[in-house]
């Protein structure tokens, strides 16, 4: 019974789907104020009924209601609790659904946050993000429904992939999907500029909080993904630039680019035609990210179980959805103004140097992820693009990325001297350069890369202090306490950039100095790594919930003292009976001890890899601090104000007063 | 701590003998082929396992190709032969850093000459943009941004 | 309308273009190098006969079938009629080869389920299987009379693979036509 309430809400929500797509949309284009109306409650609407399948979905899983052929599947009754509820994702319709359910959910979110926005503008945004919806809830119901049933019931489940069984699985997907999809937001915002004619800095202010959560979530769902393949996987990688993981990178690439571009069209009223066609490219890269995963085009480790019928359906919709919008953005974008002027240097150049690499990065890891496709299709051959391409090619783009961020953020709008910015950043450049002469040294050893990645790094943190010292100065100046007058935009900005910084120093160290050590151990045998010495003390049989493990005992010795023990497994799942690594980390703010076990070799010895990994967690500390910064910005006050101001203005003063503002001072 | 005994017995019991302790054998024995067998075996993909690299998996496939790599390098083969030895029987396929020639030239040159025109793009757009005349506002407009301003003004300024 | 704003348009036209033919292709398939390139020499021991030795060079002169099997290899099974059907037809030769597996297991293997081999080698470290780029079991090499690979199948053999590729071609290479 569950299950049919569920699939029937599904139905019911596609039905306000295509209500939502239709009747606000139609109100905006004939000015029917009642018809506007309607967009509100059909979205609120929509979400309860999506959330009420999402949770009969999940009631399921509970009760592990094998009649239910999803979860059939996708669980089995030993699967601890947690991941019976986490596996309502584990499989391609749970998951597609959890996207839809985050899609109504921004709705909602965006329905009942903008109380002030006009009208006819909100109608547009909403009816964008139905249009979305009945795109998506077609393509459940039609291609993945999660709700059919078995008959008769299975006795018990096939169980959820041991590789998903991992406290990753329950955080990982809803953050990254909150991000991807959140990006829906920023793009109907757009298109309802387009389709309103109204591109204005207000646009850009209404925007610009949406994209900074979105891109936060995304970064951190990103950023676990990372962590666990890290300790998942077991071959102590971070990033494998695998097409999954390069889908997901693509959407942040363009929306790291978007949050720099909105930050010029508001202040500015610039870059206005550029802007909302980001917009478009980062939503247009989360739904190629979906139809790369789940169409099976492309082969990768974290793949769905594919099915070609559903690939040609979200083809349909991309097609629908990115050309449909790229087809409005040529007809619209070229009666769009210029926005305020600037000169050859300034902030505004600098940033759209920014958003210029950050594309051309993005357009590399879509040439590589598609590049196998492309030459398989007209057939020559069959290829593979893997980690060594992406580390040749990506390192020459984000380079001047990196350093042009220390400049940017320190250059004025409008117009900067660039004399006035070399003598303010000269000293940044030399504590910088030489720091990353010397501290290779410290490490042990002089690498070319590590001092270039270290010049990158110290170089940021270096042009952040040289940044706020001087706001310190200047308001000690004119007497006032030296934080005053921060926002939080701007110690978001600064913290986000501290984040990147703290990422290269991790990317860097861990490249340059990592230690690896394959070796066959004995009962008792030692081997030495980095200075921590790692004892082998055998193994031991031990039980899961739903599996039985091999477990090593590894001491871990360092300056004659007893430090810790790992205990790496080798587990093997009841029901799937597949052999799973489990690396054993002890993590650290400098280091990373790492142990897997291998395979047992004669004699009760066993091969054991284990490695030393020094800074690695700063990669993914990079990352959070980047998302914090996100956050911060996003709560700055005056996006509050902006909301209760909006309602009483017409949006031409206020795009008129931001161009006035920015002539006068300097924001 | 008694738990920690009885694990360890275990350990002991499961393993047999008590060894003497002693330093651990590398799995490959040669420590210079150890190093270049670490470097290409990365940049080799596993081919029964979806995107995985050689030097990751721990498949069949992975195991045969790592011994067959260890003896050609022990026989004295330069790592290009090692890779010659494999694209002979599986095709560039199985390289994960696809070699350059013809049909792989936009792949490698694509990402540079993205990054050129790019920057030509920029250049000229923001040459252009310099030398455009200040935007004119109509006398309205500046009336109504005034109000906004003082408004702003009103309610603390940011930023 | 300025041209310039219909550059995204054309970039995604042209990537979709690419998807969709992308839809219709198999990535995990690997085509193997080996085609129309001579099949690798081998000699081994045969499965049955253990003295005995089977050498590639002695199947020159005519088409054969070459096909890679394990008895721990669960696609195998369901290739397996298909093949046992082949051989009874006599249309052309199947020579197995024993891909890493153990003697007694093959030969129980074949008593079960017959044998459509005209003699299995046996590649017990899976050496030759390497040399003919083997990575999925069951594969199935087309080698015409003067010892070319003309067809690789990678997977098992289905009867629609076999009536509408593999018999054909067989046909063509046995009157004599090199393509």
């Amino acid at each position: 019974m569950i299950p049919e309430i569920g699939h029937f809400s599904l139905i019911l929500a596609l039905a306000m789907a295509m209500v939502q797509a239709v009747v606000p949309l139609i109100g905006a284009a004939k000015g029917n104020e009642n018809w506007m109306r309607m967009a509100r409650p059909v979205a609120q609407g929509q979400f309860l009924f999506v959330a009420t399948a999402f949770a009969c979905l999940t009631y399921a899983f509970i009760t592990s209601d094998f009649s239910v052929l999803y979860v059939a599947e996708h669980s089995n009754t030993e699967l601890p609790l947690q991941y019976r509820v986490g596996a309502v994702w584990g499989g391609h319709e749970g998951s597609m659904l959890l996207w839809v359910l985050m899609l109504t959910g921004w709705t909602m979110a965006v329905s009942v946050l903008s109380r002030k926005l006009a009208d006819d503008l909100i109608a547009r945004v909403i009816g964008v993000l139905g249009l979305v919806s009945t795109g998506f809830l077609f393509f459940i119901l039609l291609t993945s429904n999660p709700f059919i049933r078995l008959m008769p019931a299975a006795l018990e489940g096939r169980d959820l992939n041991p590789l998903l069984q991992d406290p990753g699985l329950v955080f990982h997907p809803p953050m990254l999907y909150m991000g991807y999809v959140g990006f829906s937001v920023a793009f109907a915002f757009a298109i309802a500029a387009l389709l309103g004619g109204r591109l204005d800095a207000a646009w850009a202010r209404w925007s610009r909080p949406w994209t900074l959560v979105a891109w936060m979530f995304l970064t951190m769902g990103i950023a676990m993904g990372s962590i666990w393949a890290y300790y998942e996987l077991g071959w102590g990688g971070w990033w494998f630039w695998d097409p999954v993981e390069n889908a997901s990178f693509m959407p942040w690439l363009a929306g790291t680019a978007l949050i720099h571009s909105l930050a010029v069209t508001e202040k500015r009223g610039s870059f206005k035609n550029w802007t909302v066609l980001l917009a478009i490219i980062a939503f247009s890269l989360s739904l190629l990210g979906t139809f790369l995963v789940r169409s099976g085009v492309l082969t990768s480790v974290h793949a769905f179980a594919t099915d070609p019928t559903r690939g040609v359906f979200i083809l349909i919709l991309l097609v629908i959805v990115t050309g449909g919008s790229m087809a409005l953005y040529a007809w619209r974008a070229p009666k769009v103004g210029l926005g305020g002027r600037f000169a050859l240097v300034s902030r505004e150049s600098f940033l759209l140097a920014n958003n210029v690499l950050l594309l051309v990065a993005a357009a590399t890891v879509l040439l590589g992820t598609l590049y196998p496709l492309i030459i398989d299709a007209l057939g020559m051959g069959k290829i593979s693009v893997g980690p060594p391409y992406f580390s040749v090619v990506f390192v020459p783009v984000m380079t001047p990325l990196v350093f042009l961020m220390g400049v940017g953020a320190m250059a004025r709008w409008k117009e900067a001297s660039l004399p006035d910015l070399a003598v303010r950043l000269r000293w940044a450049f030399a504590v910088a350069l030489i720091s990353a002469v010397i501290v290779p040294f410290l490490m042990g050893e002089w690498y070319p890369l590590v001092s270039m990645g270290l010049l990158l790094s110290f170089w940021v943190f270096a042009t952040i202090f040289v940044g706020v010292r001087r706001r310190v100065r200047r308001n000690q100046e004119i007497g006032r306490p030296g934080f005053s007058g921060m926002t939080r935009s701007y110690v978001g900005m600064q913290l986000a950039h501290a984040g990147v910084g703290a990422f290269i120093v991790g990317v860097t160290l861990v490249n340059g100095y990592q230690v690896e050590k394959d070796v066959r151990m004995n009962v008792g045998d030692t081997t030495e790594v980095a200075g921590y010495t790692f004892r082998f003390d055998g193994v031991a049989q031990t039980k899961g919930p739903n599996y039985t493990a091999t477990q090593g005992y590894i001491q871990v010795i360092k300056d004659g003292a007893d430090l810790m023990v790992l205990h790496p497994q080798k587990r093997n799942y009841n029901v799937q009976t597949m052999p799973m690594t489990e690396a054993a980390i002890d993590t650290g703010l400098t280091r990373d001890l790492y142990a897997s076990l291998g395979e047992p070799v004669s004699g009760g010895a066993w091969s054991v890899r284990i490695y030393y990994k020094p800074f690695i967690d700063w990669i993914w500390g990079g990352c959070f601090i980047m998302a914090l910064g996100g956050g911060l910005a996003m709560s700055d006050r005056r996006y509050r104000l902006a909301s209760r101001r909006k309602a009483e203005k017409p949006s031409g003063a206020t795009h008129a007063a931001g161009a006035l503002a920015t002539e006068g001072g300097r924001a | 701590m008694r738990r920690f005994l009885f694990v360890l017995i275990a350990a002991w019991a499961v393993c047999g003998t008590v060894a003497v302790a002693k330093e651990a054998a590398p799995m490959i024995r040669d420590p210079e082929i150890a190093g270049r067998m670490a470097h290409l075996t990365q940049k080799l993909r596993c081919l029964v396992c979806q995107g995985q690299s050689v030097a990751d998996s721990g498949s069949d496939f992975s195991n045969d190709i790592r011994r067959e790599v260890e003896k050609l390098m022990e026989e004295g083969k330069s790592d290009q032969e090692v890779i010659g030895f494999l694209v002979q029987r599986y095709g560039d396929f199985i390289l994960f850093e696809p070699p350059v020639k013809s049909t792989t030239a936009p792949l490698w040159i694509g990402p540079f000459v993205l990054m050129a025109l790019g920057g030509a793009v920029l250049v000229i757009v923001l040459a252009k943009r310099a030398k455009r005349p200040v935007e004119e506002l109509s006398p309205e407009q500046v009336a109504a941004a005034e109000r906004l301003l003082n408004d702003l003004e009103k309610e603390g300024k940011d930023s | 309308m300025k041209l310039r704003f219909l550059i995204p348009l054309v970039v995604f036209v042209v990537m979709v273009g690419f998807l969709g033919k992308g839809l219709l292709l198999d990535p995990s398939e690997v085509p193997s190098p080996l085609i129309d390139k001579p099949a690798p020499q081998f000699t081994l021991s045969e499965l049955h006969n253990p003295g005995a030795k089977f050498a590639s060079e002695s199947m020159k002169g005519q088409v054969w079938l070459l096909n890679v099997w394990a008895s721990w290899c669960v696609s195998c099974r369901q290739e397996h009629p298909v093949l046992v059907e082949l051989a009874r037809q006599h249309i052309v030769p199947i020579y197995g080869l024993n891909y890493k597996d153990t003697r007694p297991e093959a030969a129980q293997w074949l008593r079960e389920r017959g044998n459509p081999y005209d003699a299995s080698a046996f590649d017990n470290d899976g050496r030759v299987g390497m040399d003919y780029g083997v990575y999925g079991v069951p594969e199935t090499y087309v080698i015409d009379k003067k010892g070319i690979i003309r067809y690789k199948q990678i997977g098992p053999i289905s009867p629609s693979v076999l009536r509408d590729q593999i018999l054909p071609l067989v046909q063509r290479l046995q009157q004599g036509s090199p393509t």
